[in-house]
C-alpha cells in the first residue's frame, strides 16, 4: 500500500511514497531534482550545512533501484545543483553513482542547474525523451503538452487540520500532464498555491502528498 | 543657601549637592552606597524597586567622576550603559539629559541602537561620547570591529539596566561573552547591575563580575528600600465562575469599572490574541469613549509609537497591552494596573504591579482578573506570594552552545585569537563558568568547518591557522555576514498584514497593520475572519512576504486566536496553589462556586496533598479518560502527554489524544487504564528512549533546533546583498535536521538544541523535576464518571493527537474528504 497507481495521458505509472515514479510497462524509475552537493554549495557560501546530503540521496535512490529493479531509470534534470557539483562528489559517493550507472540503462536529463551532467557518469545525457505516451523533460513547457512528465518546480503541499499545519512534497498531475516532487535530501519546495503550478493545471488537479508509509491523494 | 544640604550629604560634590537640594530630594541612601562603591572600583548589584531613581543611582557616579575631568579633553567613551530595549535606552537619555543640563556638566550621551544612522555609528567610533547607552546586539557589533581597543580602552564602568529580566537568557549569554571581552580590552573597569527585586540575587551577582576557576566570585549587592506594600484584589463572583477559557468576558464590566475609577490603567493580558479579544469586549462596553488604546508587539511600530506618545502626554484611559510594557519605560501617569488571566508567576506580577505609580511611597494598586476556576487559585495564590515577600526562583541555564558559536565568530571578526586565551577569557562569564574544553573546541571547529566528523569543507574554511597557531578569519567578507546576523532574537518567520479597500484585487498595495507569524497566516483560506489591530478582518490571501486582508462588516471572527507570547506557570506559584488546594481552610476566601468545585471534588474523588499527584481514570461517552494534575504548566503536560501517550500505545492502551492546560493532563483512548501499574507508568525513565523517539519528529524540537542553527550562523538569515525569507528558512532547517539528524546525532548543534528544549518549549527539566517529586507519591483514583477537577481539562481540549500516527492520521482524514466529496450525489 506504499504507492498508488495513477493514469498520466493513458499510461498507468505508480507514485512512490519516497517520491519516485515506476512505470511497470517500461520498467522505468524516474527520480527527478537530485540537487547533488547542495551542501557543499552552501558551504562555500560559509554555510556549513550538514556534507551528507548527497550520500542521503543516493541512499534512498539505491532503496528504490532495489525494490523495481528496473531495466531503465531517468533522472529528470538538476541532479547536479552546480556545474561544479560533481567534482566535489567524494570517493565512496562516485563508486555508489556508478554502480548504480551499470544496474540499468540511464538517462540523465538536462536541468538548468546541470546543462551538461558530467561523462563519466555512464548512460546518455539528453534535453528530453518520449517513450510510449510520455515525455521526459526537466521544465514543463507552457505550451502543456499532454503526456509531458517533469520536475523542475519542487512541489509541496500544507494541509491544516485540527490547528496542525504540516507540509509535504508531492506529485502533481491532472491526467494529462505530471510533475513530480525533488527527490534530493536538501531539495527545497514550492507550494501548489503558487502561480507557476496554477499556469500549468489551472485549479483542477490533484496533490498527491508523501506521507511516511504512502501517498495521499488531495485536491489541489 | 547651599550651605545645609552639603552639610548633610558629605559625599555628593557641590554641583550635586545643590541640584538634589533645588529639586527639594534627598539622595537616597542606595545612591550614596553606589558612590561610594564606585569610588572603591567595585562592581556591585542594585536590587530596588522600581520608582526608587534606579536608574539614576546607576549613573550618579559616572557623572561624579566625569564632572571631574577637565572639560577639554580628547573624546572617549567612559561608561558604557546595556539595556535590553533600545526604547529604554532613549527613555533613560531623555531622564539624564535633563540632570545633566540642570547641573551644567559638560558630559556627552549619545544612544546607538538599531536605528541609528550609519554615519553616526561610525562618528561614534572615532569621537566617542563620554556615555553611550546602547543594546547586548550593538555592543557585541562593536566588539567584533577591528581594533575595539581603539573605543574600549578607555572604559571606566559598565552600568546593565534590568538586569533580572535578561541575565539567565540567550541575550544574556551574549552579553556575557561580550563583557569576557571587555574586560580583557579594559581591565579594571567596574560594573554595576539594576534589579527589580529577585527571589536570589546571587546568580546576578556572579553575572557581574568575572569568574575565577574553582569559586564562585560575587559582585556587591545594594538593596533599595523597599516601597509601600502594594493594595491588590481581585476580581470575583460569587455566582458565576467560568470552568474554563482565558478571556474573563464574564469579568469585563468589572474592568471597565475599574478603569473608569482610574486615571490611567494599564490592562496586562497574556497573549496578544488575548490583547485583541479584550479590546474589543471592552469597547462594546465603553459608552462613555473613553480614550482605551491597544499595545502588542504584532502591532506596526508606527501604531505603537502613537500610543506611547498619547501615553507620555496623558491622553489616554487605559492601554490594553502584552508583556511588551511589562519593562523599563516610566509612564508616570499610570495609577492602576489590571491584570487578565493568571500572573503566571509572583515577579511577573510584582512587576507588572510596579508599571503603576512609580513613587516608593505610595501604594501601586491593582486588579487581578481570573478568566477560569484554576486561575482564581493562581490569582489568590500570587497575591499572598506578593503580600509575603516571596518570589519564584528561575532555575539557571547553562550558556548557549549556539551563542558561544556566534561569539567565536565575533572574536575572529576583530582579529586573530589564540584559542587557550580565549577559553579562558570564556570561562570567566558565569554563564559558561563550566563549560568543558571539549564543547569549546567543537564550538570553534563548528564555526571553522561545520564541525562534521566528515571533514568534507576544510577547503571553504571560514578560520584557519596562522603559522603561529592563531585562528583567524578566513576572508573578510565572512565578517560582513556576521553582522547581518548577529544576535539571539529569533523571531518565528512574519508576514506583514496589509489592508485594502474593498473591491481592489487582492496583492494590489494596501497600508501595513502589523506582522503576524506566517504559520498561523497560512491556515486561513480566503473569507476566513479573525481580530487584528483592534478590527475584525477579512483574510485575502498571502502574496510573496504579505497577506491581504480587508475590513469584515462581521463583529465577531470565525478563527479564534493566533499564538502570542505564553508563560507557562511557575513552579514556585504552583507549589502554592498545590498547598492551597490541599488546605480546606483556604477554601473558605474563595468565591463560592469554587469553594463548592472543590468540596464536591473532594466527596466525590481525592484532593491531593502538595507532595501529591493525583491520576483518575473514568469512562465518558464511548471513551476511558486518565486525568492527572501535575500543575507544571503547560509545556511540560505537553512533553508528559507526548511520553505517556507512546507508552500507553505499548502497552496496549490504544490512547487517541490528550489535551494540557497549565494545571492538568488528560489523555484517551479505548481501553480503561485504571488497571495499570501508575508508579510504573509515570517513572521517571520515560525521559529516556521514549524521549528520544519522540524529539526525532517532535514540531517544537525542529524550531528550537532551527533557532539555534540560526544563532550558531549554521543558516543565515541574511546575506551580503541579500535576505533570505523566513519562509525558505523554516523549511530547510528541517531537511537539516534530517540529515543531522541521521548521519551524526551527537553534532554540538543537536547538544545545543537538547539543552535548549530541556528549559525552553518542552520544558524537560521540569518534567524531570516533577516526575522525581512524585515517585511513591500517586494517589490513583478510579471513578465511574468524570471529577469536578477534571472538567476544566476536558473543556481545553486542545487537539493534540498521539504522535506519529498523528500526521499520518491527518493525510488520511484530508482524504477522506476528496472522497466524500467525489462521492456526494446531487
Amino acid at each position: 500500500m506504499r504507492d498508488i497507481h495513477i493514469d498520466v495521458n493513458g499510461e498507468t505509472l505508480l507514485l512512490d511514497a519516497a517520491g519516485a515514479l515506476y512505470w511497470p510497462a517500461e520498467r522505468t524509475l524516474v527520480f527527478s531534482d537530485l540537487h547533488f552537493e547542495k551542501g557543499s554549495a552552501y558551504a562555500r557560501s560559509g554555510q556549513m550545512l550538514p556534507p551528507y546530503d548527497t550520500r542521503e540521496t543516493l541512499a534512498r535512490m539505491e532503496e528504490q533501484v532495489a525494490r523495481y529493479a528496473p531495466a531503465r531509470v531517468i533522472a529528470l534534470g538538476d541532479s547536479f545543483h552546480d556545474r561544479d557539483a560533481a567534482h566535489r562528489l567524494d570517493g565512496h559517493e562516485r563508486a555508489i553513482l556508478l554502480r548504480l550507472g551499470r544496474s540499468a540503462e540511464w538517462i540523465w536529463i538536462a536541468g538548468n542547474h546541470d546543462p551538461e551532467p558530467p561523462d563519466w557518469l555512464g548512460g546518455r545525457v539528453s534535453d528530453e525523451v518520449a517513450i510510449g505516451g510520455l515525455v521526459f523533460r526537466h521544465e514543463p513547457s507552457p505550451a502543456g503538452t499532454a503526456g509531458e512528465v517533469c520536475g523542475h518546480l519542487h512541489p509541496c503541499k500544507s494541509l491544516t487540520r485540527r490547528g496542525r499545519n504540516l507540509r509535504r512534497r508531492c506529485f502533481v498531475s491532472d491526467g494529462s500532464r505530471l510533475v513530480m516532487p525533488a527527490f534530493g535530501a536538501y531539495a527545497g519546495g514550492l507550494d501548489v498555491r503558487d502561480s507557476a503550478v496554477r499556469m500549468l493545471f489551472g485549479k483542477s488537479f490533484l496533490a498527491y502528498l508523501l506521507g511516511a508509509r504512502r501517498v495521499y491523494a488531495v485536491a489541489g | 543657601m547651599l550651605a545645609p544640604a552639603e552639610t548633610q550629604l558629605p559625599q555628593l560634590p557641590a554641583p550635586f549637592a545643590r541640584w538634589f537640594a533645588l529639586r527639594g530630594w534627598e539622595p537616597r541612601a542606595h545612591q550614596l552606597a553606589l558612590i561610594e562603591h564606585a569610588a572603591c572600583g567595585d562592581s556591585v548589584l542594585l536590587v530596588a524597586p522600581t520608582g526608587g531613581g534606579k536608574t539614576l543611582a546607576g549613573f550618579l557616579p559616572s557623572l561624579i567622576e566625569l564632572s571631574a575631568l577637565p572639560s577639554r579633553r580628547k573624546a572617549s567613551l567612559h561608561t558604557l550603559y546595556i539595556s535590553p530595549l533600545k526604547a529604554l535606552a532613549v527613555d533613560v537619555l531623555r531622564n539624564l539629559e535633563t540632570p545633566v543640563a540642570e547641573m551644567g556638566l559638560p558630559i556627552r550621551i549619545e544612544t546607538r541602537t538599531g536605528d541609528t544612522p550609519p554615519s553616526r555609528r561610525l562618528r561614534q567610533r572615532h569621537v566617542p561620547p563620554d556615555i553611550l547607552l546602547t543594546t547586548p546586539e550593538q555592543f557585541a557589533l562593536l566588539l567584533a570591529n577591528r581594533d575595539p581597543r581603539q573605543l574600549f580602552a578607555s572604559v571606566r564602568a559598565v552600568v546593565l539596566d534590568e538586569l533580572h529580566a535578561f541575565h539567565n537568557t540567550k541575550r544574556g549569554d551574549l552579553l556575557a561573552l561580550g563583557l569576557a571581552r571587555l574586560a580583557h580590552l579594559a581591565p579594571g573597569h567596574r560594573r554595576i547591575g539594576l534589579s527589580a527585586t529577585v527571589a536570589d540575587p546571587a546568580p546576578l551577582q556572579r553575572y557581574l563580575v568575572p569568574q575565577r576557576s574553582g569559586k564562585e566570585d560575587h559582585a556587591s549587592l545594594v538593596m533599595g528600600a523597599s516601597g509601600a506594600q502594594p493594595e491588590v484584589s481581585i476580581s470575583t463572583s460569587d455566582s458565576y465562575v467560568p470552568w474554563a477559557g482565558h478571556l474573563a468576558i464574564h469579568a469585563m464590566p468589572d474592568v471597565m469599572n475599574a478603569i473608569r475609577a482610574s486615571k490611567t490603567a494599564l490592562v496586562f493580558v497574556n497573549t496578544r490574541s488575548q490583547a485583541e479579544r479584550t479590546f474589543q469586549h471592552l469597547w462594546q462596553l465603553n459608552e462613555e469613549n473613553l480614550p482605551i488604546a491597544l499595545h502588542h508587539g504584532s502591532l506596526a511600530p508606527e501604531q505603537r509609537r502613537k500610543v506611547e506618545a498619547a501615553m507620555t502626554r496623558g491622553d489616554l484611559r487605559a492601554v490594553v497591552c502584552t508583556s511588551t510594557l511589562d519593562l523599563g519605560i516610566d509612564w508616570g501617569a499610570v495609577d492602576r494596573v489590571i491584570c487578565i488571566g493568571a500572573p503566571k508567576g509572583a515577579a511577573r506580577l510584582v512587576q507588572r504591579i510596579g508599571r503603576a505609580n512609580h513613587r516608593l511611597d505610595e501604594p501601586s494598586r491593582a486588579l487581578l482578573v481570573p478568566a477560569n476556576r484554576f486561575e482564581v487559585l493562581e490569582c489568590e495564590a500570587a497575591r499572598d506570594a506578593v503580600l509575603a515577600g516571596e518570589l519564584d526562583g528561575e532555575q539557571l541555564r547553562k550558556g548557549g552552545l549556539d551563542v558561544l558559536a556566534q561569539h567565536v565568530m565575533g572574536v575572529a571578526c576583530a582579529a586573530p585569537f589564540d584559542a587557550n586565551a580565549l577559553y579562558n577569557e570564556i570561562t570567566s562569564a558565569a554563564p559558561y563558568r563550566m563549560l568543558s574544553r571539549k564543547d569549546f573546541d567543537d564550538a570553534v571547529d563548528f564555526v571553522a568547518t561545520g564541525g562534521y566528523a566528515l571533514k568534507r569543507y576544510d577547503r571553504y574554511a571560514k578560520l584557519r591557522r596562522t603559522p603561529e597557531g592563531l585562528w583567524r578569519l578566513a576572508h573578510p567578507r565572512l565578517a560582513q555576514a556576521y553582522r547581518l546576523n548577529v544576535g539571539v532574537i529569533i523571531e518565528e518567520p512574519m508576514l506583514d498584514v496589509r489592508m485594502q479597500a474593498k473591491g481592489r484585487p487582492t496583492g494590489a498595495g494596501g497600508r501595513v497593520l502589523g506582522r503576524l507569524e506566517e504559520y498561523f497566516l497560512e491556515q486561513l483560506v480566503p473569507g476566513d475572519t479573525f481580530v487584528f489591530a483592534g478590527q475584525v478582518l477579512e483574510f485575502r490571501g498571502i502574496r510573496e512576504t504579505s497577506a491581504f486582508v480587508t475590513r469584515s462588516s462581521e463583529t465577531e471572527a470565525h478563527i479564534p486566536s493566533y499564538m502570542g507570547g505564553k508563560f507557562p506557570l511557575s513552579t514556585f506559584l504552583a507549589g502554592r496553589v498545590r498547598e492551597m488546594l490541599a488546605d480546606p481552610r483556604a477554601w473558605g476566601r474563595l468565591p463560592f462556586p469554587v469553594g463548592e468545585w472543590l468540596r464536591i471534588q473532594d466527596g466525590r474523588s481525592v484532593i491531593p496533598l502538595p507532595g501529591q499527584l493525583l491520576v483518575e481514570t473514568f469512562p465518558r461517552g464511548s471513551r476511558e479518560f486518565l486525568l492527572c494534575y501535575p500543575f507544571e504548566g503547560r509545556l511540560a503536560h505537553q512533553t508528559l502527554g507526548m511520553l505517556l501517550t507512546r507508552r500507553l500505545e505499548r502497552l496496549r492502551m490504544r490512547p487517541l489524544g490528550f489535551s494540557a492546560n497549565e494545571y492538568a493532563l488528560a489523555i484517551w483512548g479505548l481501553r480503561d487504564m485504571g488497571g495499570l501499574d501508575m508508579g510504573k507508568l509515570f517513572d521517571e525513565d520515560m525521559l529516556g528512549d521514549d524521549l528520544d523517539a519522540w524529539l526525532a519528529e517532535s514540531a517544537l524540537y525542529k524550531r528550537t533546533f532551527r533557532n539555534c542553527a540560526i544563532i550558531a550562523g549554521l543558516i543565515q538569515r541574511r546575506q551580503p546583498g541579500t535576505e533570505k525569507t523566513g519562509r525558505q528558512v523554516t523549511f530547510s532547517s528541517d531537511l537539516i535536521y534530517d540529515v543531522l539528524r541521521a548521519h551524526e546525532p551527537d553534532h554540538i548543534l543537536l547538544r545545543a538544541t537538547t539543552e535548549d528544549a530541556a528549559t525552553g518549549l518542552l520544558d524537560i527539566a521540569r518534567l524531570g523535576g516533577m516526575l522525581a517529586r512524585v515517585k511513591g507519591q500517586i494517589v490513583t483514583k478510579r471513578l465511574n464518571r468524570v471529577s469536578p477537577l477534571a472538567v476544566p481539562a476536558l473543556l481545553e481540549i486542545s487537539k493534540e493527537m498521539v504522535a506519529g500516527e498523528a500526521h499520518e492520521d491527518l493525510l488520511h482524514e484530508a482524504e477522506e474528504e476528496l472522497v466524500k466529496e467525489a462521492m456526494r450525489i446531487a
